[in-house]
């Protein structure tokens, strides 16, 4: 085990990829000498050479083509989106070619490609380079998301979303790059679709993901001085989604938070609530609360910024809220 | 016959390249009284009066190239040699289908022609087939990409994204543009300040040049050159094709938005009926021969409509096949 930070764990899986397989590329803006704005790919031009990292114009559309008429013929790329505010510009190509590809050709083609992005707010970066948009891509049939919080699970997921065969949108929260954790020698690519229990508990699960899992344990810490004992839930895939991982977690607390750095309103917690409803409503003591930012675009003044981003603070209200229906019910 | 760069063409090939045209004007035909009748139940595109674009622009290239096409894209799929009995299958939503009934007009392709795609969205195949021609720079065969688009596509911002690199990276890419002078209902005119296409490839420091669209052997042979700077790793070319449609933006379109006498002017260089007339008289091609031509085809259109008919519709469990390569024990399907 050696301790790195979330953002060399990236590196290492593209690393290690590209190594295995020759038709792992990567494509992105300033992703070749300077190695992207964050430095992630930083040494791979040198090591892989020019026809297996491409430094792009800034022109996300061509970007995100480019790596899907590859795959369609044997390429594995990897694409940078520096922002994932930025990946609007390549909706098309995501969302009307590549995530349905497969199915619009009766399964004769396929898209296996990775759009890695940055996401969520690094503090004053402001309405457009603060986004979480993953929730978009979940409404997708064709596209797998992915959201890790952990350096481990970066790498894990990343070496899973680069040898799967579908197109995998990979969220990277900004917050969490500098983050350090455990991470062993050898790393297997992860199982899409499984969850994780990160800390165990009998009151309330917080089903979280990304920067969210680390709030979460934090609420987890103040509320067992309450004497509310937290099991925090990360989902770390929201398609494929572990819906047996949730049951499990409800089957033991019986009441449900969901927490992510994304505006509350069409988030991926009201996708999560929603399975739990219609699914496991004879689990469920009290109603789903939801956390996430107020639906607002982000603001640039810190103090409005962090007015409209969840908290560890709301985590715990929200918490101690489902907790009082339970009080209320019996 | 020798053509200007210098290869000769024997009449067999020139019947050849009117046999693909025919077959692709009938098909189209055909395909519209079948939508008619209630046999399709989807959008068509006709590219009637296009053919000459696309059989000259297939007859320029190798096994190994690959293309991107449009809405319009039926005559780009046969002139490449596809099976009009799989094509009709997929218009008339049967498995046997090139795309087993899932894509159908818009979405059909045939891997092994290295057809990877009609496309429903106004320009977005030129993204993909800049990909494709990154790949096939990174094979190394000398296979070249070729992206076919309307000049309604230029005005999206793909077009420029794409050409830009492509042109930047030196990819072996060919855009064929086939100006047709509509984009949907609105004339060329109304969407653009710049009547030649081929004009816009200065700005990307790439050759721009112009064929006559509705001449199969001066699309073939500019196509031909254009192939040859690609595989030579001179990077790409925007070929511009000024031809016409014949028919509407799609079949039902009352074209009423064109001026009077328009159609009946292009309808004098239709390349289904100039082309048979310049094989007889430039190439002494024999009226039996052109006859044989017409009689092959309507047999082959005649099997490929039975085909068609007789074909199996999907079964309602295939819904959620397909979606993934691997949907992860179906997981990813809820």
């Amino acid at each position: 085990m050696t301790r790195i930070r979330f953002a060399q764990a990236i590196t290492q899986a593209l690393d290690e990829e590209m190594a295995l397989d020759e038709q792992v590329i990567l494509l992105g803006e300033d992703i070749g000498r300077p190695g992207g704005s964050f430095g992630i790919t930083k040494g791979l031009l040198d090591k892989y050479g020019a026809d297996r990292v491409y430094d792009t114009p800034i022109s996300e559309e061509a970007i995100v083509g480019a790596a899907l008429g590859s795959s369609m013929m044997g390429a594995r790329p990897v694409v940078e989106i520096m922002f994932n505010d930025f990946v609007v510009l390549a909706m098309d190509q995501i969302v009307n070619q590549a995530a349905k590809i497969h199915y619009m050709t009766g399964g004769r083609l396929a898209a296996p490609l990775v759009i890695r992005m940055l996401c969520g707010t690094n503090g004053s970066t402001a309405a457009q380079h603060s986004q979480s948009l993953e929730a978009w891509f979940t409404h997708v049939p064709g596209l797998k998301v992915v959201a890790p919080s952990t350096p481990e699970d970066a790498k894990a997921f990343l070496k899973a979303a680069i040898r799967d065969p579908d197109p995998v949108m990979f969220f990277e929260q900004r917050m969490l790059y500098n983050t350090k954790g455990e991470v062993p020698g050898e790393v297997e690519p992860a199982t899409l679709g499984e969850g994780r229990v990160v800390r165990e508990g009998t009151d309330v699960t917080i089903a979280t993901y990304m920067k969210g899992v680390h709030q979460a344990l934090e609420a987890a810490e103040t509320l067992e001085q309450e004497g509310i004992s937290v099991e925090v839930w990360d989902v770390r895939s929201l398609v494929p989604f572990d819906r047996d991982g949730l049951r499990a977690s409800l089957e033991k607390t019986g009441r449900l938070v969901t927490l992510h750095e994304a505006v509350v309103r069409g988030g991926f917690g009201a996708e999560i609530a929603a399975i739990a409803a219609e699914e496991m409503f004879d689990l469920l003591k009290a109603p789903v609360a939801r956390v996430g930012a107020l639906a607002t675009p982000h603001a640039y003044a810190p103090q409005l910024e962090s007015t409209m981003l969840p908290s560890v603070a709301r985590v715990v209200d929200a918490v101690r809220s489902v907790v009082g229906e339970r009080a209320k019910v019996a | 016959m020798t053509t200007a760069v210098g290869e000769r063409l024997d009449a067999e090939v020139l019947v050849g390249l009117y046999e693909r045209m025919l077959l692709i004007r009938r098909f189209e035909e055909r395909a519209s009284e079948y939508r008619l009748a209630g046999h399709i139940p989807g959008f068509l595109h006709p590219c009637i009066g296009q053919e000459a674009s696309a059989v000259g622009t297939c007859a320029a290239l190798r096994p190994d190239d690959v293309i991107l096409s449009t809405h319009r894209g039926h005559g780009h799929m046969l002139a490449r040699g596809a099976d009009p009995g799989r094509m009709y299958a997929e218009l008339y939503a049967r498995t046997e289908g090139y795309n087993r009934s899932k894509g159908g007009s818009l979405h059909m392709i045939d891997t092994e022609l290295g057809f990877l795609g009609a496309n429903g969205i106004v320009g977005g195949g030129i993204p993909i087939a800049g990909g494709a021609a990154l790949q096939q720079k990174r094979r190394g065969q000398g296979g070249v990409a070729v992206s076919f688009f309307g000049d309604g596509a230029v005005n999206q911002g793909a077009f420029h994204e794409v050409l830009n690199l492509c042109s930047l990276w030196k990819l072996p890419a060919i855009f064929v543009c086939e100006n047709n002078l509509y984009g949907e209902f609105t004339s060329q005119a109304e969407q653009a300040p710049v009547p030649d296409v081929a004009d816009r490839a200065a700005a990307y420091a790439m050759p721009g040049v112009i064929a006559d669209g509705n001449d199969v052997l001066d699309v073939r042979e500019k196509v031909l050159e254009a192939v040859g700077r690609a595989r030579a790793g001179d990077g790409p070319t925007l070929v511009e094709c000024k031809t016409y449609r014949h028919r509407g933006h799609y079949e039902g379109d009352m074209c009423t938005y064109r001026p009077e006498g328009e159609l009946e002017q292009w309808l004098e260089r239709d390349p289904i009926v100039t082309f048979p007339a310049r094989l007889a008289s430039e190439f002494g091609v024999a009226a039996e021969q052109l006859e044989a031509v017409r009689s092959r085809v309507e047999q082959r259109l005649d099997d490929a409509a039975a085909f068609a008919a007789a074909g199996t519709v999907a079964d309602p469990s295939e819904t959620l096949t397909d979606v993934y390569v691997d949907d992860i024990d179906g997981k990813a399907l809820r």
